[in-house]
Parts: C-alpha cells; structure tokens; sequence
C-alpha cells in the first residue's frame, strides 16, 4: 500500500502529495455477490479466530500446573479478568462481564496490533463505522445493565442526579451529568480508538512515503533526510505499537468503569 | 464501498473517514458477536473451572496436611499419655513393693521375737522344773543328812572340842561330796 501511494506521488511528478484520509478507502479485495469485502474486513475477521484460537488453545488442556501455552493464556485471561474487570467492577459482579472484556480486549488488540505486522500493516480500527460498532455496542451493554439493575427511571436518575448536592443545582448539574454520563461516552470511546489509528497510521505512511520522494525527486539533502525519515519511521512505529495496546486497554478500562457505575449503589 | 471509492477516485472528492460505512458497522458487530459467544460458551468456563480446580487442589492440599497434622497432635498426645501411666504404675508397684518389704520384715521380727521368747520361756520353766527337783531331792536328803548327823553327834558323845569340830567337818566334807555327785548326776 505505501508502495502504491509512492507510485502515485512518481507518476505526478515533482510536487508531493501528503497521505491524506483517502488511503484509508482500500478497494475490495474480492466480491462475493457483489458485496466488496474489503482488508479490513478480513482483518477483523482473522483477528477473532486468531484471539479465539490461542485462547481456545491455551484454556482446552486444563492442567492445575499449566504448561506453557496455557500458562500464557492464563496470564492473558487473568490480565483482563483480574486487573480489569474483578479490580473495577469488584469481586461481586465482575464475573459475568470477564467473557465480554476478555473478547473486546483481544479483539481490539490484535486489530490494532494488524496496523504493525507485516503484510496486514492495516489498523482495522481507522475505519470509523468499526470503532463505531464497538462504541455503540458498549453503550448499549452499559446501560442496559444499569437499566436492568436499576430500572429505566432509577437508572437515568442514578446516571443523572447527583448525590450530595443540593438541589438547586440540579438544573445546571442534570443536564451536565446526563449529557456526560449517557451522550458523549460513546463518542469519545469511538472517537479515541478511531482517530489513534487513524492518526498513527497516517503518521507512518507520511514517513514513509515523504522519506521515498526526498530520496527520488530532492537530491543533495535529501539523500541525508530520506533514510533519517525512514529511521524515525521505525521510532515511530515502536510508539504505534504502544499506542495500539494501550488503545486497547484503555478501551476495556472504560467498558469496565461504566459498567461499573452503570451497576453502583450510588453515584 | 467500492462505488464510493471509485467516486472518490473519479472526481478527486475524499470520502469523509468520520462517516462510517453501514456495511463495516455490521461486519464488526457480526464478528465481535461470534467471538464473544464463542469466548463465553468455549474459553471463559474452561478458565474459571481450571483456576476453581486449582484453588481447590490447593485447599485440599492445605486441609490434608491439617487433618495430618492433628492426627500427628493426637497421637502424640496420647503416647505422652501412655508414658506417664505407665510412669505412675511403675510408681504405685514400686511403692507397694516398698510397703511389701517393710512388712515383711516387720512379720519376720515378730516372729522372731516370738521365738526367742519361746526359748527364753522354756529355759525358765527348765530351769524351775530343775530347781525344784532340786529342790525336791534336798528337801529329802536333808532330813535323812539332819537325822544321820545327829546320831552320829549323839554316838559321839561329844567328848571334845576337837572331836566335835572334826565330826561337822566331816559331815561338811560327806555334804560336798554328795552335794557334787548329785549335781554330776543332775547335769
């Protein structure tokens, strides 16, 4: 793909095109019924039998001295189970949750962790109908709880009101809380997964392909800033890949922590 | 997806990445619906039922080696138990064979002093049974000795001084002579 971005910066000549938000819109890899299945559809699609398939295979033997495998997918289960999920929303409810973070966090993971394998180099997650889907998911799982637990009234009165203010605050704080607590989560959690892709995956094909024309089309300086744009290229994907994981952390963390709220006593 | 991008190639338009495509909506949803369902039914219980396994193993283990413990604790106690029984019984057989002894010897000196009493009590009545033979015997020589001696004082006639001295001591000597030959007789 930066191959074919730079492809097109040659053809046109002299003056350099920045990668801008139309490299994201990556033609179907093939048509089935003519429906255009696109990379990242098939990203999303290897990514949860890969997360289902190594933890599958880790948790299928069931030894109490696990080996190797399983001790690995021990620790990967229990990372979500325990520091997310038990540590969050407590040992009284968390259970139930465990499967639905453990899936959203490998999940999200290794799509975002695509953005940096070879021949995948994709983050799945700059598609915004994508993270889209997540976030709406995740509201619509917070709430419900809340609702379920609470009742629609109790809920929206727990979400919205809050204790240990007086009431004549209420008619600046009710607006204030509800529009916080139920309107905008959505967004930022959609947004931040969303444009962190984006961003980083734009950010790399810019190295790239601007290190590819100052080798090509600059000359004299440019044989210097050329290769010292690909070496920060290779910084900066070590940063990507941090950003990936804590992407997808942070992306739990908050599922935890709403559905958390969504279950408290009081706010 | 694929009109949109030829659009977006076609009139140099970019597509809006904000503007999401309903199609990667439903595909994501889709797919993240399968894996959760799969986590939960095929993942998540093998997991929870290994580490419950576990910390029951780990319990079990625990309680064993209590249970090994207090039976250790028990027998013990009981052996301390047995040890000083058997110390008061060799006490209490001690102690009897102490008391035993004692009156043991306490019956062997009465029965000694009883037999030397006896002794003694049967060399007095001896003693008495010979006296008074003794006794008996001298009662009887005496008067016929008393009886001798006056007649032969009488026969005498007493003349003289001398003669009357020479007669008693010969009934002395006579006297000690019968005196020793009845006690060599007696003895």
């Amino acid at each position: 793909m930066i191959t074919a971005a730079s492809a097109t910066i040659a053809a046109e000549g002299e003056s350099f095109h920045a990668p801008g938000p139309s490299i994201f819109d990556l033609p179907p890899v093939f048509e089935i019924a003519g429906f255009g299945v696109t990379k990242p559809m098939l990203q999303l699609v290897i990514a949860a039998i890969v997360v289902f398939g190594l933890l599958y295979a880790a948790s299928r033997s069931r030894q109490l001295v696990p080996g190797r495998m399983q001790f690995a997918g021990e620790g990967a289960y229990n990372f979500v189970r325990n520091s997310v999920a038990r540590d969050i929303i407590g040992s009284r409810d968390f259970q139930k949750f465990v499967p639905y973070l453990v899936a959203l966090f490998f999940f999200i993971l290794v799509n975002n962790l695509f953005a940096s394998i070879p021949f995948f180099q994709f983050p799945t997650f700059s598609r915004a109908g994508m993270a889209y889907a997540l976030a709406g998911m995740s509201w619509l799982i917070y709430n419900g709880v809340g609702m379920a637990k609470h009742g629609v009234i109790g809920y929206l009165k727990l979400q919205s009101v809050p204790s240990g203010v007086s009431p004549f605050m209420y008619p600046l704080l009710v607006p204030l809380e509800f529009f916080s607590n139920i309107l905008v989560r959505p967004v930022t959690l959609a947004l931040r997964l969303f444009c962190n892709m984006f961003a980083g995956h734009i950010l790399l094909v810019l190295f790239a392909t601007g290190g590819l024309y100052l080798i090509e089309h600059v000359g004299g300086i440019g044989y210097v800033a050329g290769p010292l744009a690909w070496v920060l290229a290779i910084l900066v994907s070590f940063l990507e890949i941090l950003v990936q994981f804590l992407q997808a952390y942070v992306f739990v963390l908050l599922n935890a922590m709403y559905i958390q709220g969504a279950l408290a006593d009081e706010h | 997806m694929k009109s949109l991008v030829i659009l977006a190639a076609a009139e140099g338009e970019e597509h809006n990445p904000l503007v999401p495509l309903w199609e990667e909506v439903a595909i994501a949803l889709v797919v993240f619906g399968i894996l959760f369902f799969a986590i939960k039914k095929f993942v998540a219980p093998n997991f929870e039922k290994t580490f419950a396994e576990r910390s029951a193993a780990i319990e079990g283990g625990i309680a064993a080696a209590e249970s090994k413990q207090a039976e250790a604790d028990a027998k013990l106690a009981e052996l301390e138990q047995q040890l000083s029984e058997a110390r008061h019984e060799a006490a209490r057989i001690r102690e009897e064979a102490r008391e035993q002894g004692a009156q043991i010897v306490a019956e062997m000196r009465e029965q000694a002093q009883a037999e030397a009493a006896r002794i003694v009590e049967h060399g007095k009545a001896q003693i008495e049974a010979e006296r008074q033979q003794a006794v008996t015997s001298l009662r009887a020589e005496v008067g016929t000795l008393a009886t001798g001696l006056a007649g032969r004082i009488v026969g005498e006639s007493l003349e003289d001084e001398a003669r009357q001295s020479r007669v008693v001591e010969r009934f002395l000597a006579d006297l000690e002579t019968a005196n020793a030959s009845d006690a060599g007789k007696d003895a």
